[in-house]
C-alpha cells in the first residue's frame, strides 16, 4: 500500500505528539461533560473504529465546536483522516460540521480508492457526534 | 534510515556466491549454451551445470535426481501437480483433499478442479494452526485420488506431520501431494525414507533466485501427471520449454548451500527466536498464531490486541515484516489462514508476522523489540479499544455500529 506524504505525515504527527494531535477522551464527571457529543464508528472485527468527541459551546445563538479529542483504531489512513477531520471541525456550527463531506478527507489526504472507507467513517463519526451532542440537549 | 528486514519467509536475498555462478551462464563468454542443444559443447556444457544443480537439489532433499523437474516456481509446481495428477487420475475416482490453511498457489488450482467437476474437501486446522492425519484419514473416501498439504505454513512456521500423512495415503493408494515452498533448505526433509509422491520446491525462499523452481515427481511407485504445458518434450515431458540455465544454476547452488548450512541456521534462528520472544513477551494482550511444539523458529506470528496490523507496520517504518491485517492487502478481508485457526477478526486484523534469517543480527531483532514495545504502547495510546478494555468494557458485549 503506497500513501501519499500526507497520511504519512497525519499518521506519524498523531503517533508522536497525540495531545497535540487532539488525542485523547472526555469522561463522565469532567467538567463541561454536558456539553461533549460522543460518536463511535466502526466495529473490531472490520479492522476499524473511530471515537470522536466533540465539546460545544453556545456562541452569539450558534452553537460552535470549541475543542475535539479522538481515539482511532485502524489502519494508518484511519489514524490519519480521524486527524484531518479533527483539524477541520475546530470553531464550525454544528452545521457547517455536518456538512463536512468524506471527499474533503480524501482530496486533503490524497486516499487512494481501497481507503476511501476510512474517510466514510470519519464521516460518519462527525455524524453520530452531531447527533449525540443534539439528543443530550433534548435531555437537558 | 537503515532498514531491518524480518520478512524472510516472503522471500530471501540470493547469496553473493550463487548470484556470481548465475552470472557465468549467461553471456557470450560464458556458459550460454542450450542445455537441449545434444550437438555441440556449448550444450553439452550447459546440460552439465543443469545435471549438477539436479544432483544438488536432490541430496538437500533425499531423491533420486532423476525424480526432480525443473518449473519457474512453486506456484506453477503446485499447479502441475495437483491439475496434473487430479486430471491424469480422474477415471480413479473424483475426491480430493487439501486444507483452508494452504497458499492460494494451492487453494486456487482447487477451485478450478471443482470447476471441473472435481469435489474438494478443505480441512480445518486445529487452534494451534496444524492439520493432523487423524483429520487426513476421516476425510479420504474411496474416491479419493489426491491429498495436498503444505509441509510449513507460511504464515504461522506450523509443521505437518508429512510422514504420517504419507504413511496414510500411501496405504490407500492417494497420491500425496506437499507444497514444501516455505520449509526446503531451512528444515530436513528425506524423500527416500518418506512416502510423498509430489513436491513443490522455490528457489527464492531458500536464498536462491526468484523464477525457478522444482517438482519432486515420484519414479517408484511411479507417479504420472497431465502436463500443464506442452511443446518439446522437456523434463521427460512433464515440463516442455527451454531449460533457464542461470536460474537452475542458482537454485542448485542455493541447495548446495542450505544442504551444508541448516543446521547452523536452525541453531542461529533459535537463538534469534528466544532473544526477540524474551523481550516481547510481556506485552500485555499478546497472542502468539499457531502456538504449535512443532514450530519453525524463523516465524514468528504474534497478534498484538486493540492495535490494528498495518498501523503497526507503518509505526514499524524501519522494519521490514507482514501482517495478516487486511489493510495490506487490497482484499479488505483478514488473513484467511488466522481466520481458519478460529482467532477472532481483530485479532486477525492485529497481526504480525516477523520472519527471520541468514542475515540477520542479534542486534536487528533487539532493536525490532525495542520498536514493537513502544509502537504498541503508543498506538494503544491512541486506540478507543484499549481504553475502554482498560475501563474493563467487554469489548464481545458492544454492539457495533
Amino acid at each position: 500500500m503506497a500513501y501519499s506524504q500526507k497520511v504519512v505525515d497525519k499518521f506519524e504527527e498523531t503517533l508522536n505528539n497525540p495531545e497535540k494531535a487532539s488525542v485523547g477522551r472526555w469522561k463522565p464527571g469532567d467538567e463541561d461533560f454536558h456539553r461533549v457529543g460522543t460518536g463511535i464508528v466502526g466495529a473490531p472485527a472490520c479492522g476499524d473504529v473511530m471515537k470522536l468527541q466533540i465539546k460545544c459551546q453556545n456562541i452569539d445563538g450558534e452553537n460552535r465546536i470549541v475543542d475535539a479529542r479522538f481515539k482511532t483504531y485502524g489502519c494508518g489512513s484511519a489514524i490519519a483522516s480521524s486527524g484531518q477531520l479533527i483539524d477541520m471541525l475546530k470553531g464550525k456550527t454544528l452545521e457547517e460540521a455536518q456538512a463536512i463531506s468524506n471527499q474533503e478527507i480524501v482530496d486533503i489526504l490524497e486516499l487512494p480508492a481501497i481507503k476511501i472507507h476510512c474517510s466514510v467513517l470519519a464521516e460518519e463519526a462527525i455524524h453520530r457526534a452531531i447527533d449525540d451532542f443534539k439528543s443530550l440537549r433534548n435531555n437537558d | 534510515m537503515k532498514q531491518i528486514y524480518l520478512d524472510y519467509a516472503s522471500t530471501t536475498p540470493v547469496e553473493e556466491g550463487v548470484v556470481k555462478k548465475m552470472t557465468d551462464f549467461m553471456s557470450f563468454d560464458g556458459n550460454f549454451g542450450n542445455p537441449a542443444s545434444r550437438s555441440h559443447s556449448f550444450g553439452w556444457k550447459a546440460d552439465e551445470a543443469v545435471e549438477e544443480a539436479r544432483n544438488n537439489l536432490a541430496t538437500l532433499i533425499g531423491c533420486d535426481p532423476r525424480e526432480i523437474i525443473w518449473t519457474s516456481g512453486a506456484t506453477e509446481s503446485d499447479n502441475l501437480a495437483i491439475k496434473g495428477a487430479a486430471r491424469f487420475y480422474k477415471n480413479k475416482g473424483n475426491h480430493l483433499v487439501t486444507s483452508k490453511i494452504e497458499h492460494k498457489a494451492v487453494l486456487d488450482p482447487f477451485r478450478q478442479l471443482e470447476e471441473e467437476g472435481f469435489e474438494v474437501t478443505y480441512l480445518e486446522p486445529n487452534s494451534s494452526g496444524e492439520i493432523t492425519v487423524e483429520q487426513v484419514a476421516e476425510a479420504v473416501t474411496d474416491k479419493t485420488i489426491l491429498v495436498s498439504l503444505m509441509h510449513m505454513n507460511n504464515e504461522l512456521g506450523t509443521i505437518t506431520d508429512i510422514d504420517s500423512i504419507g504413511e496414510l495415503t500411501r496405504s490407500k493408494g492417494i497420491i500425496l501431494h506437499v507444497d514444501a515452498a516455505q520449509s526446503i533448505g531451512k528444515i530436513s526433509i528425506n524423500m527416500s525414507s518418506n512416502k510423498i509422491d509430489l513436491l513443490s520446491i522455490s528457489a527464492h525462499k531458500f536464498y536462491g533466485p526468484k523464477g525457478v523452481g522444482a517438482l519432486f515427481v515420484r519414479r517408484k511407485p511411479r507417479v504420472r501427471l497431465e502436463p500443464l504445458f506442452h511443446g518439446g518434450g522437456h523434463e521427460r515431458g512433464f515440463r516442455s520449454g527451454t531449460l533457464a540455465t542461470h536460474q537452475i544454476v542458482g537454485l542448485g547452488e542455493a541447495a548446495r548451500i542450505a544442504h551444508q548450512q541448516m543446521d547452523d541456521d536452525l541453531r542461529k534462528l533459535e537463538n534469534l527466536k528466544r532473544i526477540f520472544w524474551d523481550e516481547v513477551k510481556d506485552i500485555e494482550e499478546i497472542y502468539v498464531n499457531g502456538d504449535s511444539k512443532n514450530k519453525f523458529p524463523g516465524i514468528l506470528n504474534i497478534s498484538f490486541n486493540f492495535v490494528e496490523g498495518e498501523s503497526l507496520i507503518m509505526a514499524l517504518k524501519s522494519i521490514a515484516v507482514s501482517s495478516g491485517s487486511a489493510c495490506t492487502s487490497a482484499s479488505l478481508e483478514p488473513s484467511y489462514v488466522l481466520r481458519a485457526l478460529g482467532r477472532k477478526d481483530e485479532l486477525a486484523h492485529s497481526s504480525i508476522r516477523f520472519s527471520f534469517g541468514r542475515y540477520t543480527t542479534e542486534q536487528d531483532v533487539k532493536e525490532t523489540a525495542l520498536l514493537v514495545k513502544s509502537s504498541v504502547e503508543r498506538l494503544r495510546e491512541i486506540s478507543p479499544l484499549w481504553e475502554m478494555y482498560q475501563d474493563g468494557v467487554d469489548l464481545d458485549k458492544i454492539e457495533w455500529a
